[in-house]
């Protein structure tokens, strides 16, 4: 027992000395999720469009006014001309062309209908797919508003709740995706570093000619990034929920329970890579392509799995990131119970036991 | 097998797939005996060094080592030897005082034993001042020195010395072997292999290994006078060029 105190007591002395890396693993999940959550997102806000009125009425500068008012969309440009419409494309900053036809008040008047033609840029399809969603929805709003009082005989009328997150914040969804992320990176990645440095510098070898039990050399490897990681658990937590506001819906034991499962997972990860490699270099390209990348494509946190071609769907089940990420999401934002992820939990402990019972046992004899 | 000596082995094998690293090598080691284990590079002196160790499992043969079993054994050979790697092996982002504090933990010695020797270590290599310092700061024959004194802190009956002074200069050397000589004196069987045919001479008895075969086991004296060679340098070289594989 003393000389895994003396081990662990040296693997801290490594960690602490080395104040940048240090920085790195307290800074990285902290700026993650303020790059996440103030500057990197996927929703749609203040983009630039420009309006091509060619009625110029009453109706047309309504509407225009509301869409000014919605925080979704910046009128940069009055267009003139349908001439104009392409260049101003070209220009890369408008994103949406709203066109008005000329005499709009008039034919909306006296023949009930009149059409409005929304452009989008669509390199990016989503943002086109979204701002064409949010101009129709101001139009069709205004539209509900000057036809007043007036009764349709038929009227199905759509009613939306968006469940957890009723303000559709993406901070919802990439909290624990960021979890998933920093743990891989900090767990997977550092101690499968710190071991194979050993192997680079040789100490590994005097320390497995000494009576110490490989076991415990590899436990007391693990036990600093496990510490690590639960103090980054906690500054991300602390951070989504009072920088953030994304609330922690379910129990915090449960979910904190559930990180630690994930830690231990990413580190016995850590521990597969050392025993497959003998360089530092290696073991960061390893857990950089072949744990984190997987773990931002597949998780869900990025693309949703369930639009995935059928083959990749499978491949993405292997990824524990996946099962972490729909726990934490489970637990955190929907305040989901233990029964309800007992088998996604199952599904992880048991990956654990085999990756950490794989390892070990390449360990014991990788020096063959 | 006798039980007095320290080392001892009959037909030891290692192969990796279809390569013969270590053939068959036969030799005892006595107490307190500096026992040279030359080779050129590849002739499987590493190799064979590792197996008396237990970082390696041999493929056939017998090895008793500090009077155990190779096999049987291990881990209380593992109690009874110092190991010093051919890479450099303490922690250059630890001061000397955690490196020696570490490696004495990892054998077992507690506190006070730890302090004490730390202590003993420190005044014989006059390394008073820079205790405190980390070791990446100490120039390299001190390191190895250092690196040494450490392998030895358990006090072990047998200790392995892989190419111990490769890279330090000839008076660090001999210095280095000095400390050599005074763990002998006090009953360490020192087991060492070297490139430097100087310190082939520093030893009690030597062997020459090629190509994974013991070609060659006796006193330096005794060598030089059955080779008809004026130095320790010229056994080695007839012997290494009947060499068939090189590295």
């Amino acid at each position: 027992m003393k000389q895994f105190l003396f081990f662990i007591q040296k693997e801290f002395y490594h960690l602490l000395r080395d104040k940048r890396t240090l920085f790195i693993l307290f800074g990285m999940p902290v700026v993650q999720i303020v790059i996440f959550g103030f500057a990197l997102t996927n929703e749609v806000k203040n983009s630039r469009i420009a309006i091509l009125d060619q009625s110029k009425d009453e109706v047309t500068a309504s509407i225009t006014q509301q869409l000014e008012a919605s925080q979704y969309f910046d009128i940069e440009k009055n267009l003139q001309s349908e001439a104009d419409i392409e260049p101003a494309f070209r220009e890369g900053k408008i994103k949406l062309v709203i066109v008005f036809p000329s005499q709009f008040q008039s034919t909306l008047l006296h023949t009930n209908t009149a059409p409005i033609q929304l452009i989008a840029d669509a390199t990016d399809p989503n943002v086109a797919n979204t701002l064409t969603n949010y101009a129709s929805a101001i139009i069709l709003d205004y539209q509900n508003n000057i036809r007043g009082n007036q009764d349709f005989p038929y009227m199905i009328q759509t009613e939306m709740r968006m469940l957890y997150n009723p303000q559709m914040k993406g901070s919802y969804n990439f909290v624990p995706g960021v979890m998933a992320m920093v743990l891989m990176l900090v767990c997977a990645m550092m101690t499968s570093i710190s071991i194979v440095r050993e192997k680079e510098i040789g100490t590994m070898e005097v320390i497995l000619v000494s009576p110490m039990v490989p076991l415990r050399v590899v436990i007391a490897k693990m036990v600093p990034y496990l510490l690590l990681s639960m103090i980054n658990i906690g500054s991300i937590l602390v951070l989504s929920v009072f920088a953030l506001d994304v609330p922690i819906q379910g129990s915090l034991l449960l979910l904190v329970f559930e990180c630690f499962l994930f830690t231990i997972t990413s580190l016995a990860l850590g521990l597969f890579i050392s025993s497959i490699t003998n360089s530092q270099q290696t073991a960061m390209l390893i857990s950089l392509m072949g744990m984190f990348l997987p773990t931002i494509m597949f998780s869900g946190f990025m693309f949703p799995v369930e639009n995935m071609p059928l083959p990749l769907q499978i491949i993405s089940n292997v990824v524990p990131a996946k099962w972490f990420y729909y726990i934490v999401k489970a637990v955190m934002i929907k305040g989901l119970g233990f029964f309800s992820i007992w088998k996604e939990t199952m599904i992880l402990a048991g990956m654990t036991t085999v990756l950490m019972l794989i390892s070990i046992k390449k360990f014991k004899t990788r020096l063959e | 097998m006798k039980e007095d000596f320290a080392i001892s082995v009959r037909e030891l094998t290692k192969r990796f797939n279809d390569f013969t690293a270590v053939n068959a090598i036969t030799f005892d080691v006595k107490q307190g005996e500096i026992f040279g284990f030359l080779g050129a590079n590849g002739a499987g002196k590493t190799t064979a060094m590792r197996m008396l160790c237990g970082l390696s499992f041999p493929t056939s043969g017998q090895a008793m080592v500090a009077g155990y079993d190779l096999y049987q054994d291990a881990e209380k050979i593992k109690k009874s030897i110092g190991y010093m790697s051919q890479k450099f092996s303490l922690y250059e982002d630890l001061t000397i005082r955690e490196n020696i504090r570490f490696y004495g933990g990892i054998y077992g010695l507690n506190d006070h034993e730890i302090k004490s020797k730390t202590e003993t270590l420190v005044h014989q290599l006059h390394l008073e001042e820079q205790v405190n310092k980390l070791v990446k700061s100490l120039p390299l024959g001190w390191k190895q020195k250092l690196s040494f004194s450490v392998a030895m802190i358990h006090q072990p009956k047998i200790v392995f010395l892989d190419e111990p002074t490769g890279g330090v200069d000839p008076i660090t050397r001999r210095e280095f072997w000095t400390l050599i000589y005074q763990a002998a004196s006090k009953g360490t069987t020192v087991f060492v292999t070297t490139h430097y045919m100087d310190e082939a001479e520093y030893c009690d008895r030597v062997s020459i290994m090629v190509d994974g075969r013991i070609d060659a086991l006796d006193t330096p004296l005794e060598l030089k006078r059955k080779f008809n060679a004026p130095s320790m340098e010229e056994v080695f070289v007839q012997l290494a060029r009947k060499a068939k594989r090189g590295d």
